[in-house]
């Protein structure tokens, strides 16, 4: 009881905090909601009229959505790059990113979940996958696992430093012997989380250019890449524009994990690349289509070129540090390895594995206004979200949010 | 089929007359309701928890008592179970259901059956490369007779025009719009195999689509939550997507309907052939076997020693498609 009553206290205090801020602050939050009513008026057309307004079909059946859920899987993954120095290794360098690193993980879950609902062509009927009160195909079906794991891994995120922002809140010191075993758990099904979504697509024989084995380490290779550099990019604007002050040797480590990420990536690119083209088979094809086009069609070339070269200069300038020592290119690495691994998941995989069509038909897809209005809502969605987290975490962990006896109102501080 | 109206060309003949009543029978359709603003919110509120939408409909007709009936009765339908795991009453229950919205939205009646398999049979299919002359009456039977879409133009058949010498489905064009048979090519024609090992029913998250026990793969459309994996899944190009409300106008719906196969269905969920399970399963041929002018297609009991299939299976040099994949297609071509 106790317990529920701090809990209703640490909500009002965080709603109240997320509503204060700087005029900049309240600025950003504008632009999100604009972004995301933008989104909800998309996303009505799409209930109202059907997918027939976005871009997919018949041949290439997923497409913008599918693409973003699968690169965001990765951005949670990545979290957990951060929990396990921290809570098991007792490596205290990252222990101010932490909740960052947790906050981001929950919002691209939601994000997650978001754009799997729009893809749906009956959301009303998504009851039908409660275990128990719908009837779900567990284990045959790769999509069921996704469902369990991605709610799991959210769930974990919401206790493990939810419980850690109460104790704090109360001014207690949090139980390792409580948190410790749950940040284990989140490492394996970090893990878990990205090589679930993998199989769903390389458990696939009829398309043959996800059926690889390949696939499940690259998805954790690019997503321990991709999900770090957007925490970087983070901590650095947080850094830059509060009083949390991040330590300069968390950088270095996340840049380290970045590094090593985005090259592990790069090797099994041009493994993939040898095997595509090495001995071109009729397998191939979606490789050539992506490449160098089809049949006169070469909608997703310059896309594939563009983040060729995003990762490989990201990866360079990356491992140029790692000599040179000086990190001054860093946020610049970080956004083209972002863009590139964004690219990657989506024109560079999900699409071209529907091209060419069982048959060999070449239809290409382009997404529609809508489906880009749907998506950049939920990217809105997932950005006002993290921004509310962050925002209590850092006012919590600055010591500015408290409890208070009931009664008193907690002062909420900026 | 009565009639065979095809037209020569790719297309679900005799559609194009519009403007025609829109039919809006499958169970989602809630909104019978005309846009009023009273109930924008309301309508946001169903067409959120439906998924499906609104569609105008043309039954503004009705008494309130009707009204009422067909609330209780779309309530009824949206909390249903899974078809597989109804009891049989469960199964009568909902077709009855079905058959008395159906009325309730157009005032006409229709049949449909909840036929289950029987036993000690199994379905297969024959293709003879030989005889077929690509006249695509078997794609326009299909269609009429499974009550697909017409705006969209959806078919489950698809004919891929050969030039000789080759099976090379990549060189092959199944969008021809010139005189059959074209000089110098042959004809085969492409559906869902009905695989005796179907990827589709695998990946299927809620097992909205799974084999009946005479071999025929069926989707449930009121349990399907249209998530397209069976799509990516199938290697066949056997699956079909509603993208949109599907729509066939009033006199042109066949009314002899199963609920695994020809009933109506709504936006946002999948199908596929059935191998005509309303008409297989009272001891008929399929509509495409039936629509056949060159008797390319042999349908049939494969467990049946006398069938005209397993003749054709026991005497001709039979393949079938990818069977690399090891999906075992129930769906043989052969050769005279």
């Amino acid at each position: 009881m106790n317990q529920l009553r701090i809990f209703r206290s640490l909500a009002k205090d965080s709603i109240s905090n997320a509503m204060q801020g700087s005029r900049s602050y309240h600025t950003w939050m504008g632009v999100l909601t604009f972004f995301m009513l933008l989104g909800a008026y998309c996303y009505y057309q799409q209930l109202s009229k059907g997918l027939v307004v976005t871009g997919m079909h018949d041949n290439v059946s997923w497409g913008l959505y599918i693409s973003n859920f699968t690169f965001l899987v990765g951005v949670a993954a990545a979290a957990v790059m951060l929990v396990m120095p921290t809570y098991v290794l007792k490596d205290v360098d990252f222990s101010k990113a932490v909740l960052i690193g947790e906050g981001l993980a929950v919002a691209a879950l939601i994000m997650c979940l978001a754009f799997v609902t729009v893809d749906l062509g009956g959301p009303g009927r998504a009851w039908h996958l409660i275990p128990g009160i719908g009837l779900f195909n567990f284990p045959q079906s790769m999509l069921a696992w996704d469902v369990i794991v991605l709610n799991g891994y959210l769930f974990i995120n919401i206790t493990i430093p939810l419980y850690i922002l109460m104790s704090r809140y109360q001014n207690k010191e949090p139980n390792k012997n409580f948190y410790i075993p749950g940040a284990m758990i989140s490492v394996f099904w970090a893990v878990g989380i990205h090589m679930v979504t993998a199989f769903l697509y390389a458990g696939l024989p009829a398309r043959p250019f996800w059926n690889s084995s390949l696939l499940g380490p690259r998805f954790l290779a690019s997503a321990f890449a991709a999900g770090p550099a957007l925490i970087i990019i983070i901590l650095e604007v947080i850094s830059r524009y509060t009083d949390y002050k991040i330590a300069e040797k968390s950088f270095a480590k996340l840049a380290m994990v970045v590094t090593v990420a985005a090259q592990v990536n790069l090797i099994m690119l041009i493994s993939e690349l040898f095997k595509e083209f090495y001995a071109q088979t009729h397998h191939s094809l979606s490789a050539v289509y992506l490449f160098f086009g089809l049949h006169g069609k070469t909608g997703l070339v310059p896309w594939t070129y563009a983040s060729l070269t995003l990762n490989v200069v990201a990866t360079a300038i990356l491992t140029m540090h790692l000599f040179i020592k000086s990190y001054r290119w860093l946020t610049v690495a970080c956004v083209c390895l972002f863009i590139g691994i964004w690219i990657e998941k989506g024109m560079g995989l999900i699409i071209p594995g529907f091209i060419p069509g069982s048959w060999g038909d070449i239809v290409e897809y382009v997404p529609s206004w809508i489906e880009v209005g749907v998506t950049i809502g939920i990217w809105a969605m997932g950005a006002f979200i993290f921004t509310i987290l962050a925002k209590s975490a850092i006012s919590i962990e600055m010591g500015r949010m408290r409890y208070k006896e009931k009664g008193k109102e907690a002062p909420a501080a900026g | 089929m009565e009639e065979n109206n095809s037209c020569g060309h790719n297309c679900s003949c005799g559609s194009k007359q519009e403007p025609a009543p829109i039919n809006d029978m499958g169970f989602s359709q809630t909104g019978d309701a005309t846009t009023s603003r009273r109930g924008a919110l309301k309508k946001l509120t169903l067409g959120l928890l439906t998924g499906a939408g609104m569609a105008s409909t043309s039954c503004s007709v009705v008494g309130a008592d009707d009204v009422k009936e067909k609330g209780g009765l779309q309530w009824d339908e949206f909390f249903k179970k899974n078809y597989r795991v109804m009891t049989e009453k469960e199964q009568k229950d909902t077709v009855t259901r079905l058959e008395r919205l159906y009325e309730l939205n157009t005032g006409k009646k229709i049949s449909v059956s909840s036929k289950g398999a029987t036993d000690n049979v199994l379905y297969g299919y024959a293709f003879n490369i030989s005889k077929c002359q690509g006249y695509m009456d078997c794609v326009n039977a299909c269609v009429e007779e499974n009550n697909q879409d017409r705006n969209s133009e959806m078919q489950y058949i698809r004919i891929h025009e050969h030039k000789n010498g080759q099976i090379n489905f990549e060189l092959a064009k199944d969008d021809y719009y010139h005189e059959v048979p074209a000089e110098g090519h042959f004809y085969m024609g492409t559906q869902c195999f009905h695989c005796e090992n179907p990827p589709c029913v695998d990946v299927c998250p809620v097992k909205a689509t799974w084999k009946e026990e005479d071999g025929i793969v069926v989707i449930d459309y009121d349990w399907c939550i249209g998530c397209r994996y069976c799509m990516a899944a199938c290697p066949y190009d056997g699956r079909r997507f509603n993208w949109q409300q599907p729509e066939v106008p009033e006199e042109e719906v066949n009314k002899d309907q199963h609920y695994l196969g020809n009933r109506l269905r709504k936006n946002g969920v999948m199908e596929k052939c059935t191998f005509c399970i309303q008409r297989s399963r009272n001891g008929k041929n399929p509509a495409c076997v039936e629509a056949c002018p060159t008797g390319a297609r042999i349908f049939g009991n494969i467990l049946d020693p006398k069938s005209e299939i397993r003749w054709v299976l026991e005497n001709k040099k039979v393949f079938r498609l990818k069977e690399d994949l090891g999906t075992e297609p129930k769906f043989w071509y052969f050769m005279d």
